[in-house]
């Protein structure tokens, strides 16, 4: 773990991801304590206030501190689009092992419906799911969740079907043991590693999906300070002050590039060939 | 290109189309526990609701509804709109044009941008120019189109008004006016794919470069010049057909969200009003015509890479 913590601070890549998503994990674990204002605190007369010592990021147009809405709106934004990374990741980790497991044509059947789903774009298809359940955070992290279950399906059976081929796999078999028993805990362990940059890549998907999702309306719903939603709001007082619309894009792009750098850092630093 | 490979990929194609059309009605259709009541909301009258399943057919069995379904469609009978009740494939050919002028653009803009870009940062692998490249192309890639679209609007519209922010004229009636409207849309669009793209030439590029027949052709004495067009680009360009028709998906993700953001009424923002209006026949068809365009832009892709490629089989 230090060795990888350590390989992962040598790429530029890495070193800086690890900045920015340390940066952004503190912000969302303390953010409510570290706002000057309240997130829905209104001062009618000071509004579409420009960055100043008071109003660090200026105000929106109830007078409500951006700042402050950026910090407590972390928490919808960023832990979402990890639950609903993690809940795409963990269904398709199922299936994927399942499917390498079972083989032969049962693998093939799984994987070339799961490919066809895969044509339907991603925004698209969370589109349709958040049409089924109605408009909501909620809905919108099932939407990005399903969205994502086929990509990561794809990903784990092709690690999986490696790790099918070893010793360990074949005794297990040869002891006799469960099917159930081989895929969760002889096979998934050892197809964590790619999974997990594969997840890290992914979070920064699911903060753009969720923003996107937000900023079409059909996401998180005022007056919460998620992100997406927060740029939509914005967009109808853009000539009033630019201020409040670049700030809460400024803040979705950091975190994708976050997590992207991260997950590219952490593929380096898992890849024993560089 | 064998044909077998033709038939197995042909019946590829066939086989996602079904299980998409499946996906689309299922998630609209079949899955909500009561349609009717979904579309019409919980306060409904019982004349209104027992109206709106006869229309649709909801009372017969799911697997009837979704024959009839597909049978309409494969006519080119997509039903007719709950929101304006006229018929649903008109309206939507004619946005799936202005959203096809917007793809086409964006993916010329993204081609002559890209592969210089990606040539440039390969062959100056570690030098000033390859940094600037990844830079650029590492914001790219994580910037959601609704951040580019109003960092672009807030510049080049609002700032410099160099360019209109919203609208629509069609490039028949007025060509640059048209052009100057498509614009904005474009150059959103594209930012995502450019750095996409240029990055995986790049990656390919470096790749190529590295290999034994590279050396060996610079061995013999051609210039770098010479090695780069003749031997090297061919094969580095090759696996950009299927990354550009993979990137068909963000492409038709970002239209979604660009022409509601320009006011551009094409397919994706035709889309948006049917879900927000939960007309379901224009969801149907809207979801069906942009999931099937990506299956079969693919198929094409990887019919073109297996022709020029030999070596390629279906595995």
């Amino acid at each position: 773990m230090a060795e990888l913590l350590r390989r992962l601070l040598r790429t530029p890549q890495g070193l800086l991801g690890v900045l920015i998503v340390g940066l952004i994990l503190v912000i969302v674990v303390c953010g409510p304590w570290l706002a000057p204002y309240g997130p829905d605190t209104m001062a009618p007369r000071l509004r579409y206030r420009a960055p100043s010592a008071e109003f660090l990021l200026g105000t929106d147009q109830y007078g409500r501190d951006i700042l402050s809405r950026l910090l407590y709106g972390a928490r919808s934004t960023v832990i979402l689009a990890c639950l609903a990374t993690a809940f795409g990741t963990l269904a398709g980790a199922l299936i994927g092992t399942t499917s390498a497991f079972l083989g032969g044509r049962a693998d093939e059947a799984i994987m070339r419906t799961i490919d066809a789903i895969l044509s339907i774009p991603s925004l698209l298809f969370a589109l349709l799911i958040v049409n089924l359940l109605g408009k909501s955070s909620f809905s919108a992290v099932m939407a990005i969740g399903i969205a994502f279950t086929p990509g990561m399906t794809r990903v784990t059976r092709s690690v999986a079907l490696a790790v099918t081929k070893q010793d360990y796999v074949n005794a297990a078999i040869a002891r006799g043991e469960r099917g159930g028993y081989i895929v969760l805990r002889e096979m998934l362990p050892n197809v964590v590693a790619p999974i997990v940059v594969e997840m890290t890549i992914r979070v920064a998907f699911a903060v753009m999906l969720f923003a996107t999702l937000s900023f079409l309306g059909l996401g998180a719903q005022p007056p919460s300070s998620e992100w997406g939603l927060m740029v939509a709001e914005a967009r109808r007082f853009m000539h009033l002050s630019f201020w409040m619309i670049l700030w809460p894009s400024l803040a979705v792009a950091l975190v994708a590039i976050g997590f992207n750098l991260l997950g590219d850092g952490l593929r380096d630093a898992l890849n024993p060939r560089t | 290109m064998s044909p077998s490979y033709f038939v197995k990929r042909l019946a590829l194609i066939v086989y996602t189309l079904f299980v998409v059309s499946l996906v689309v009605f299922g998630i609209t259709q079949v899955l909500p526990a009561d349609a009717a009541v979904m579309l019409l909301g919980e306060n409904a009258t019982p004349d209104a609701l027992a109206a709106i399943r006869d229309k649709l057919g909801l009372d017969q069995p799911v697997w009837v509804q979704y024959g009839h379904w597909l049978w309409g469609v494969l006519q080119g009978d997509f039903g007719v709109s709950l929101r304006t009740g006229q018929p649903v494939a008109p309206v939507l050919l004619e946005a799936l044009g202005r959203s096809l002028t917007l793809a086409v653009l964006t993916i010329a803009l993204m081609l002559v941008l890209a592969l210089p870009l990606g040539i440039v940062a390969a062959l100056r692998r570690g030098k000033l120019a390859d940094l600037l490249v990844s830079i650029v192309s590492y914001v790219g890639v994580s910037l959601p189109e609704f951040v580019t679209a109003t960092l672009i609007v807030l510049v080049l519209a609002d700032w410099l008004q160099l360019l209109p922010a919203t609208g629509f004229v069609p490039l028949t009636e007025n060509f640059w006016d048209g052009l100057a409207h498509l614009a904005l849309p474009v150059l959103t669009v594209s930012v995502i794919l450019i750095a996409h793209v240029s990055r995986m030439v790049r990656s390919e590029l470096v790749d190529v470069l590295h290999t034994d027949y590279v050396r060996a052709a610079r061995l013999k004495g051609l210039s770098r010049r010479s090695v780069l067009f003749h031997h090297a680009l061919h094969n580095a360009l090759l696996p950009t057909i299927t990354i550009v028709a993979l990137d068909v998906g963000y492409l038709l993700g970002g239209v979604i969200v660009v022409e509601e953001i320009f006011a551009l009424p094409g397919i994706g923002r035709h889309l948006i009003v049917a879900i927000q209006t939960r007309d379901l026949p224009s969801i149907q068809a809207g979801a069906l015509i942009m999931a099937a365009t990506y299956s079969v832009v693919n198929f094409m892709a990887d019919l073109a890479y297996a022709w020029i490629d030999k070596r390629i089989q279906y595995g």
